[in-house]
């Protein structure tokens, strides 16, 4: 568990590297934004990041935990199922960027055999941490879907009522 | 693609986002992020210029051969008759002091979402077309020549602006730049370019009086439905008047809140204020099945369809002979009247200065427009204990209040909802100070944008509201959020649906009207959603908050 050990003594600044690349998803303009305001009510969406790649960094260290593991993506994908500035790879993908991130920080160390094994089985867990970032990403469209479908079909049962064609069942019928 | 080899497909995934400036990326109207074209029909019923079939996804737009030319001449036009807008034009210096706070940019991450950066889009063209340093230097003086894509740009993004002027809160000049979208959406109007979530409504108004096109004898029903709830939850039947000539007070709010719920339950609870005020003071305020929308989306078209829109609730006082109008909890419909009444179809000199007739208040600010909002009224029957209250019968709500962008920021409403908020709930707290006031958040659906088919929009516009609820909600329990205005009512609970499910929404006068105590109710057990309300002599609120049939569960 040597690499174990690397990457707990490298956490921060693995964590920064990380954090950085995934706010670089964004155009520019908006990634520099995201990194200077601190502000979690002015920058919610950078808040969102920051506040969750540590702990989810901490499970890949761990037993991944599944339930804690959705509990700190949902915050980040809630708010990339609803920005169609991003496609749906590049929404979930940023769970990849990590590898970059633990390649470049631990080049040196990676000379070594057994370290580099170890690094092959992080990776699926990365991988692994992946596939549930997929399944809370999908989660988040099927509500926002649940929600059009609800305006759509309020809307329409509106309109019948509008328009005199719906009639209440009385209180006191039996019902069906 | 089964093709492909592994390489390729990862080339395929680029992670990395342009790199360019603004106006050398090009634009990509995007589902979800846009509302459909206006109906041709609803254009027509308008007489605005050329109504047709047309779609945002679709290369061909369908325009008149000559629309540069319409255009060119419509900015022209505007900037000699709006001295506003041709300040806002010339005088930015691009300090960026606007431009992370649009909860548009800030929820979507789109640049092109920046108010500057969205006013640049017109002001790029108005710098090739109308100075000379842009005609000279071109893209090196930030102009650039008006071309398909750069008004299909404008169509996309001044869209994707829901008028709230929170940035021109921080713009030193103040620079509103809710006006530049206006004007944006003006100049896209000239050539029919209107989505039909503003232009049918606005031809519903235009022919019935609102904006769900709510025939009057409809509207009767509806209004005698929710007395036959009142009546239900509270043993008091209200007989609200219509049309009545020589009544008092002409009350207009927005249809929205007669046809959809929480709404519904913020009308209910106008009805049953009316009535205590009869039965107490003999005060007469009367509906109108005409003038039956304060909501004017004619804001979001043009100035010329706004005063349309407008100048109906005066005809009505007018025809009437009321002595002034109370409006109810509305967003735009203030900002009309606050910011444009005056100049557009004003002053309203055959009306009174509104005094409520029950404490002796004269409303100064209303002095010349002749209307005054709910919120300031009941605030003032409170504060002159003209309303018999308990509190106590809301104690199973934790209540924050979003201001609504239009009564904060466009009339400067910021202390008398949380007035009334907390003489009729015992259990209020604020959200952080820079996402209320005149820093307030935008619901991320106003001004037209609240259709579903642009739910991501929405969503995404409405997170950093969404985020200061869920901050309230996970600190003190919150599971009430308050607001003054209807577009508010329909889109704050899809928005907390998706954001923060704990938090259900309502309007500031059904709250009043669960704490009022009407003469000859019945033991109140429910409050107007039907809900068990506490009974305070059985159980303290903590206790209750615990019980597993909490309803604000």
């Amino acid at each position: 568990m040597r690499l174990n050990n690397l990457l707990e003594r490298n956490k921060d600044d693995i964590v920064k590297q990380w954090l950085f690349s995934v706010i670089d998803t964004y155009p520019a303009d908006t990634s520099k934004f995201m990194k200077m305001q601190k502000d979690p009510f002015a920058n919610p969406v950078g808040n969102s990041i920051s506040v969750n790649l540590g702990p989810l960094f901490d499970e890949l260290l761990n037993e991944m935990d599944y339930e804690s593991i959705t509990s700190y993506l949902y915050p980040i994908l809630r708010v990339r199922a609803v920005q169609p500035i991003l496609s749906t790879s590049q929404s979930t993908g940023f769970i990849f960027l990590l590898k970059k991130v633990i390649r470049e920080s631990l080049k040196k160390e990676l000379s070594d055999k057994d370290i580099l094994k170890e690094l092959l089985h992080f990776e699926s867990k990365i991988d692994e941490l992946t596939l549930i970032a997929f399944d809370v990403y999908l989660k988040c469209r099927e509500k926002v879907f649940e929600i059009k479908a609800n305006e759509e079909r309020n809307r329409t049962f509106r309109a019948f009522e509008r328009a005199g064609l719906l009639t209440e069942i009385p209180a006191d019928r039996p019902s069906l | 693609m089964a093709d492909l080899k592994p390489e390729e497909l990862i080339a395929r995934t680029d992670f990395t986002p342009p790199r360019t400036g603004w106006m050398d990326t090009p634009t990509v109207i995007r589902e979800g992020m846009f509302c459909y074209a206006a109906k041709p029909k609803s254009v027509a019923t308008l007489g605005l210029p050329y109504p047709r079939e047309w779609n945002p996804l679709d290369d061909d737009w369908k325009l008149p051969e000559n629309w540069k030319e319409i255009i060119i001449e419509g900015m022209k036009d505007r900037l000699e008759r709006f001295r506003t807008f041709k300040i806002f034009m010339d005088i930015c210096v691009r300090c960026g002091a606007c431009a992370d706070k649009c909860h548009f940019f800030i929820g979507t991450g789109d640049p092109k979402n920046m108010p500057v950066v969205r006013a640049e889009l017109l002001r790029s063209v108005y710098r090739n077309e109308f100075t000379k340093a842009g005609k000279i230097l071109g893209k090196i003086a930030g102009a650039r020549e008006l071309t398909l894509d750069v008004l299909k740009e404008w169509w996309y993004y001044f869209f994707q602006c829901s008028e709230c002027r929170r940035c021109s809160v921080f713009c030193p000049y103040g620079i509103d730049t809710a006006e530049i979208t206006m004007m944006g959406r003006e100049l896209l109007n000239l050539l029919g370019l209107n989505i039909d979530w503003i232009a049918t409504p606005v031809a519903n108004c235009y022919m019935t009086g609102n904006h769900m096109g709510i025939q009057p004898q409809a509207f009767v029903d509806m209004l005698d439905f929710f007395a036959d709830e009142i009546e239900d939850t509270t043993g008091v039947r209200v007989h609200p008047t219509y049309n009545k000539k020589g009544a008092d007070i002409l009350f207009t709010t927005p249809s929205g809140d007669v046809f959809g719920d929480p709404g519904t339950y913020t009308a209910m609870g106008y009805m049953i204020l009316f009535h205590y005020l009869k039965v107490k003071y003999g005060l007469d305020v009367t509906w109108s099945t005409f003038n039956s929308e304060g909501g004017n989306f004619g804001l979001f078209t043009s100035n010329e369809v706004m005063k349309r829109l407008n100048i109906k609730m005066y005809a009505e006082a007018k025809r009437l002979g009321v002595k002034w109008i109370l409006g109810g909890e509305c967003g735009h419909m203030w900002r009309a009247i606050t910011q444009y009444m005056d100049t557009m179809n004003g002053p309203a000199d055959f009306l009174e200065e509104p005094v409520n007739p029950i404490t002796g208040t004269k409303f100064e600010n209303a002095k010349s427009t002749k209307m005054v909002h709910i919120v300031e009224f009941t605030a003032d029957l409170i504060k002159h204990n003209k309303l018999e209250l308990d509190p106590s019968r809301n104690d199973n709500l934790k209540v924050t209040f979003h201001d609504s962008c239009n009564p904060a920021r466009g009339m400067g409403m910021l202390d008398e909802p949380r007035y009334v908020i907390k003489k009729v709930c015992k259990h209020f707290y604020e959200m952080p100070r820079n996402c209320i006031r005149e820093q307030t958040f935008c619901c991320g659906s106003g001004s037209g944008l609240n259709a579903s088919e642009d739910m991501e929009l929405r969503l995404s516009g409405g997170l950093p509201r969404a985020n200061a609820v869920k901050y309230v909600q996970e600190k003190h329990g919150v599971n009430m959020l308050a607001c003054i205005c209807a577009i508010d009512r329909a889109v704050l609970p899809p928005l907390m649906g998706y954001w923060v499910p704990e938090v259900d929404v309502t309007g500031i006068h059904e709250l009043v009207t669960n704490a009022l105590i009407i003469p000859g109710e019945k033991e109140k057990t429910v409050n107007l959603r039907g809900e068990d309300i506490l009974n305070k002599d059985e159980v303290g609120p903590e206790e209750y908050y615990t019980r597993p049939d909490f309803s604000g569960r």
